[in-house]
């Protein structure tokens, strides 16, 4: 049986954690068959030690299981035993370090930022590990992914539910098409012009079939131009295509036809635009392959423009040099900074986001059409059309309109999921970090914005979690032809009504959908001061670098106060009538309750905010001497150890889990091993970490 | 009166006023003696945004202190001459003045104006708003107040007046807090071998450890390794018998060793027992202000180019001490708190970095020190009456192309440090980050008197509180009041323990990035908004 329960793996795996012996229940867990299981050359090790670069607490000992789905660190010491979880198909390199006196350090990377350096005692041990890990962190064929064998209690109807939970069809509904001006095309009805679109396609309507088919055959792939945005206050669209097979001088009339067909569906435009999101130099020497850009000369009123974002393998190399900073041991503001500006990244998601201004602008200010493409239309394209978008639509920056988009302009256009975020074992230089830089550009915006999304942080950080966890099928496969032939829809679950399910921890407090400011189009500054490092991303699992207290849970936990004050002020009103009913019969007349029923202390939790010093010693300006006591400084002996109740408000992720000890189910997820929640994302449950408390008296 | 001499026009009419984001405006530009004026006759019928009241008669579109003026530049371009202002605030704008002669002589009533020296020449002298009264009491934050809050709990600490008329050390207040074994002689003993005079006294004490902060100036220890029996007993008489105490010095091993040579100098292990010395290596004077300099230059930046910036920002310097500074602040902290040791910080003179150590160290350790009451009285106790030399380090801030002096943006680095705990705790602190901009400003110029002066000295001689408004008396009008509270704020008895890694330091942008006019968020102001924020951005001159 492949498709083992993940209820039945937890299960079994709790059994295994919890036996000592463990030998004879690893045993009875090989039964279950499960695909990854023999690959697993040890499934425990004991006495590992978790390495934790910005704590300043003593590294935990503890037992490194392997299960059939997560690698799983659970702590000796603590009584609470902490787990770590990491999902395998998070884990993005491994490196096996030169054995030391304690043991033999094995780095895990993973592709959600968090780095894990674990020492294990045996070289043998951690052998065993590391190529059990290479195996099973690269799967070879789709059916071993996570969302294959994740399975959560939700029934059958249910999922298929989820599944409807969007409609494109409606999105574009929404927008106002079909209308008198643009159409649904049924031409790529079974993939047959281009099997990388999806089967619905918005089209002009002057563009009739053979104009289509002719336009698709002179684009790279058959990516022909589509619609992806129709502003309906001014007729002014946004379509993406590839780019023109064009060399040094071919031409196509019917894509010169296409073109026109865009123009003509804005009535009263006199030109549209044709944005080449790539480096100019790159275009040219697209030419020299057959490809290329089109000619101002050959199509009747374009305007072309170069809009240079480079390519996947720059960008690829730019996130790998400013991870190498988010890295560094100890490193000097100088160090940072250096880094940062060497690295580009900043430089990168500002010219997306130029992109998407520009877009925007010709849209909303101009009412002029543009037609978006680079080389084959899915990385740059997507990522712009999409910019361009939420720039545009109000719908987009919500909880449910962040989800259609990333449907509408990455999963049913043909972003390559599985190729960019490397779920299955292949081309390296395939990978890049396309929709990071999306989540970031949003991020930015949302910076500048703050109460113009109804979204949070948290939102975009778990949505881009899960494009890597392979735990959901949305966002799996190459194009939706690919997932029409995985059966996803039927196999898997889907990802966005889970998120929405779970909408009060993603809800931005400050969102005012009413406010001038966020009606409309967003028009973001974007000189360089106003781009942030993004340290709540690329650093999220080092706790120590991040605020202390968040204003946004505050309000959360604010709002949530009152929205139960409300209801038990309603209850006892009703009960009051009625008691008051009940008076009335008998004739009687009682003194009215006074003052309130029951008092919640709204916040007093919060004072709790957990906190430790970090190491101030090891700067770079001066050593510490060596006998100072600040470093034999015990901290566990001076630590208050928090009520589960102060602790549940006080770390804001890890309310977002469910605390297993106090059983205090929370609303937001079930526990890691319950299958549905982020395993790797916050299951570090840590009664006693540095994020407890020193209480000053 | 001899302001007038710097006056030889003293209005011009048709200039216009370009501020960045703004349309520019048509007025009258009028100098006096403390203000630059620019007030429009309306002729705007079609601006529909405006009140009805403002429709009609003049508008005051401007109203600035000539001393928050950091430079003045000319151009001419035929018959008109351009004016650009540089204000301490970091905001810059634009006058074109009709009449080559008008603008030449509009400019040096401006240079001359906004650079008086005389302390009672300055306009809190002359500011007489009619809602405040001046009260004589007891100055906020005074050590007298301070040793009434811990008294029954310091027992070994007593209040000396051994500097009534400040002739101990002329930049201490009258009262100190010393160990109560320390007789006055003592005192004066040991003010000798510190440099000005600044003899150890009680920073703060830790209620919940019962342990201190002190600080004090270097010791003269100079080349011939001097000694000085009562200030090492003075120290002596903090520690415990078996304690152990850290010495905290602001400078690099090196710096303080070299310090010797000029007769300064630190406290060597043979001859203060149990005290342990930790070098911190901090920026101070001319380096510092040359960094805040670089700093704004680069916000200042045009090109929009983003390895322009990050490598401007980065070259400045100033998150570097940012990091530094508060890395320094929590090295005292925890030996306050985790080790339960006393601490004592100096640097040379112990009137810069000492300060901004002490104070924000205070900060971390005490939720008092975060509320609004207790914020002002630990600026006041901290910076203000312990002789920080406010007049000489806040002449000039970045935009000035003047030969610097004493400058140094060691107020504002303090304030910059709030901002990033206030950054990291933003529930921790009962005041906004409105209060710290306005402080910035504040410092700088103001229409109050309480950053006049270098030292309580001069304010005495000078009799700065009974001829000046105080700021806090302002502020602590309820109205103004509200505009300086944080709504989220939730009184936190922990200590706050900052984060002092690089991806979790910031740019101050509130403050720093005020040079493009006031741009929050990308956002246009509303006409309502617009008014608050001019109302804010002036609030130091219009009352």
């Amino acid at each position: 049986m492949r498709y083992c329960s993940q209820e039945v793996l937890a299960e079994r795996g709790r059994n295994v954690l919890l036996c000592t012996a463990g030998a004879a229940p690893a045993r009875h867990w090989l039964d279950s068959g499960a695909l990854a299981m023999e690959y697993i050359r040890t499934p425990k090790v004991e006495n590992v030690r978790l390495i934790d670069r910005v704590s300043t607490r003593k590294a935990p000992l503890g037992t490194l299981y392997l299960t059939a789905t997560h690698i799983i660190f659970v702590e000796n010491a603590s009584e609470a035993r902490k787990e770590t979880w990491v999902l395998y198909s998070q884990i993005c390199t491994l490196e096996k370090q030169p054995t030391t006196a304690t043991g033999c350090p094995l780095l895990i990377r993973c592709k959600n930022f968090q780095v894990i350096l674990f020492i294990i005692p045996q070289e043998k041990d951690c052998h065993d590990v590391y190529i059990s890990l290479i195996r099973l962190s690269r799967p070879e064929k789709y059916e071993e992914l996570y969302c294959f064998s994740f399975n959560p209690k939700i029934d059958k109807e249910q999922r298929e539910q989820a599944w409807n939970f969007l409609d494109l069809k409606a999105e574009y509904n929404r927008m106002g098409v079909p209308n008198s001006l643009w159409q649904l095309t049924t031409v790529n009805r079974d993939y047959g012009v281009c099997d990388t679109y999806p089967t619905e396609i918005y089209v002009p309507k002057s563009a009739t079939p053979p104009i289509i088919v002719g336009s698709s055959k002179f684009r790279s792939r058959g990516r022909f131009p589509a619609l992806s945005y129709y502003n309906q206050g001014n007729h002014a669209s946004i379509c993406r295509s590839s780019q023109p097979l064009s060399g040094f001088s071919a031409r196509c009339l019917e894509d010169e036809q296409m073109l026109q067909a865009i123009m003509k569906a804005n009535p009263g435009s006199e030109f549209m635009y044709v944005v080449d999101t790539r480096p100019k130099l790159n275009a040219m020497a697209n030419r020299a392959a057959g490809k290329g850009y089109e000619n101002e000369d050959n199509y009747s009123n374009i305007k072309f423009q170069f809009i240079g974002i480079e390519n996947i393998h720059v960008m690829r190399n730019s996130l790998q040099k400013m991870l190498e900073v988010c890295e560094l041991k100890s490193p000097s503001m100088g160090d940072f900074l250096w880094g940062l500006e060497n690295s580009g990244w900043l430089k990168h998601i500002k010219a997306i986001l130029d992109a998407g201004i520009f877009i925007a602008k010709a849209v909303a200010e101009e009412a002029i059409s543009v037609l978006v493409h680079c080389s084959d239309g899915w990385d740059r394209t997507a990522q712009v059309c999409s910019v361009a978008s939420l720039l545009l639509d109000p719908f987009y920056r919500t909880l449910k309109g962040f989800m259609v988009l990333i449907e509408k302009d990455w999963v049913s256009f043909g972003h390559k999921f599985t190729h960019r975020y490397n779920h299955l074992d292949g081309d390296p230089k395939e990978v890049s970090p396309v929709i990071d830089q999306f989540t970031e550009c949003v991020w930015q915006l949302m910076e500048q914005f703050p109460c113009a999304f109804e979204y949070n942080e948290r939102f975009l950080i778990h949505v881009h979690n899960h494009i890597y966890s392979c735990q959901y099928g949305n966002l799996m496969c190459n194009s939706q032809k690919e997932r029409e032939e995985m059966r996803i829809r039927e196999r898997t679950h889907s990802l966005w009504a889970y998120l929405w399910e779970n909408r009060v921890d993603y809800m931005n407090p400050l969102y005012r959908p009413d406010h001038s400011q966020t009606q409309g189009v967003l028009r973001p500054v974007t000189t360089p001061y106003y781009f942030k490092f993004w340290r709540g991303m690329y650093n999220r699992f080092e706790k120590g670098m991040h605020p202390r207290q968040s204003a946004v849970d505050f309000l959360m936990a604010i709002r949530e106060e009152t929205q139960q004050l409300q209801e038990e002020l309603e209850a006892q009103e009703e009960k009051i009538a009625k008691l008051e009913k009940v008076q009335m019969k008998n004739g009687k007349l009682l003194p009215k309750p006074k003052g309130r029923v029951k008092h919640f202390g709204p916040s007093t939790s919060d004072n709790s905010i957990a906190n430790t010093p970090q190491d101030y010693v090891s700067g770079s300006v001066c050593t510490f001497p060596n006998e100072s006591p600040l470093q034999q400084l015990d901290m566990e002996n001076s630590l208050l150890i928090l009520t589960k109740e102060t602790l549940k408000c006080s770390d804001p992720d890890l309310s977002a889990n469910s605390d297993q000890e106090s059983g205090v189910a929370d609303l937001s997820c079930r526990s890691p091993s319950g299958g549905d929640s982020l395993p790797s994302e916050d299951s570090v449950k840590d009664p006693d970490s540095d994020e407890a408390t020193y209480v000053a008296a | 009166m001899e302001f007038s001499e710097h006056i030889k026009t003293s209005y011009v009419d048709n200039v216009v006023l370009s501020r960045p984001f703004r349309p520019p405006v048509k007025g009258t530009l009028c100098v006096t003696s403390h203000h630059l004026l620019l007030s429009s006759r309306q002729e705007r019928e079609q601006d529909a945004d405006l009140d009805p009241d403002e429709k009609d008669g003049d508008t005051l579109e401007l109203l600035l202190l000539l001393k928050g003026i950091d430079a003045v530049e000319k151009r001419s371009t035929g018959s008109y001459g351009t004016i650009t202002i540089k204000c301490k605030d970091l905001c810059i704008f634009q006058l074109e003045i009709p009449g080559m002669t008008e603008c030449l002589n509009i400019a040096s009533s401006i240079e001359a104006l906004s650079a008086l020296d005389s302390v009672t020449e300055l306009y809190p002298f002359f500011y007489r708003p009619e809602t405040m009264k001046i009260e004589k009491k007891i100055p906020e934050g005074s050590s007298e107040e301070f040793f009434g809050q811990i008294a029954h709990q310091a027992d070994k600490w007593r209040l000396s007046s051994v500097n009534k008329d400040f002739s101990v050390c002329p930049t201490y207040p009258e009262a100190v807090i010393v160990p109560k074994q320390t007789s006055d002689e003592m005192l004066m003993a040991a003010a000798k071998f510190r440099q000005g005079g600044r003899f150890p006294v009680l920073s703060y004490y830790h209620k919940t450890t019962g342990k201190v902060i002190m600080r004090s100036s270097q010791p003269l220890v100079g080349a011939q390794k001097k000694r000085c029996q009562e200030d090492e007993e003075l120290l002596g008489e903090v520690l415990n018998n078996s304690e152990r105490g850290f010495i905290v010095d602001t400078r690099s091993a090196q710096l303080a060793q070299q310090a010797r040579i000029t007769g300064g100098g630190f406290e060597s292990k043979s001859n203060y027992h149990n005290w342990k010395r930790l070098h911190r290596n901090m920026e101070r004077g001319k380096n510092l202000q040359e960094s805040l300099i670089k700093l704004v230059d680069a916000c200042n930046d045009q090109t929009h180019n983003m390895d322009r910036w990050l490598s401007k920002l980065e070259n400045s310097k100033w998150l570097s001490h940012v990091q530094s500074t508060l890395s320094t602040a929590c090295l005292v902290a925890e030996c306050v708190e985790r080790e339960g040791c006393p601490v004592l910080v100096h640097g040379s003179d112990g009137t810069d970095t000492t300060l901004l150590v002490t104070s924000l160290a205070q900060l971390v350790l005490d939720p008092e020190c975060r509320t609004l009451i207790g914020f002002q009285t630990l600026i006041c106790r901290e910076w203000i009456q312990a002789g920080h030399p406010f007049q000489q380090r806040c002449t000039h801030l970045a935009l000035s192309h003047a030969r610097l002096r004493n400058e140094a943006p060691i107020f504002l680095l303090f304030l910059d440090c709030c901002w990033q705990l206030h950054h990291q705790f933003p529930l921790a602190f009962q005041f906004s980050e409105t209060l710290l901009i306005q402080l910035a400003q504040e410092a700088y110029f103001s229409n109050f008197g309480t950053f006049l002066c270098d030292t309580e000295k001069d304010r005495h001689a000078f009799q700065v509180k009974e001829k000046t408004f105080s700021f806090w008396d302002w502020m602590n009008n309820p109205a103004v009041l509200k505009t300086f509270t944080n709504p989220l704020y939730q009184r936190n008895e922990l200590v706050i323990w900052p984060s002092v890694w690089p991806h979790s330091l910031h740019l101050w942008q509130g403050n720093h990035l005020k040079m493009g006019g006031v741009v929050i968020n990308g956002l246009e102001f509303s006409p309502d908004e617009k008014k608050l924020a001019a109302a804010r951005g002036h609030a130091g001159y219009k009352f």
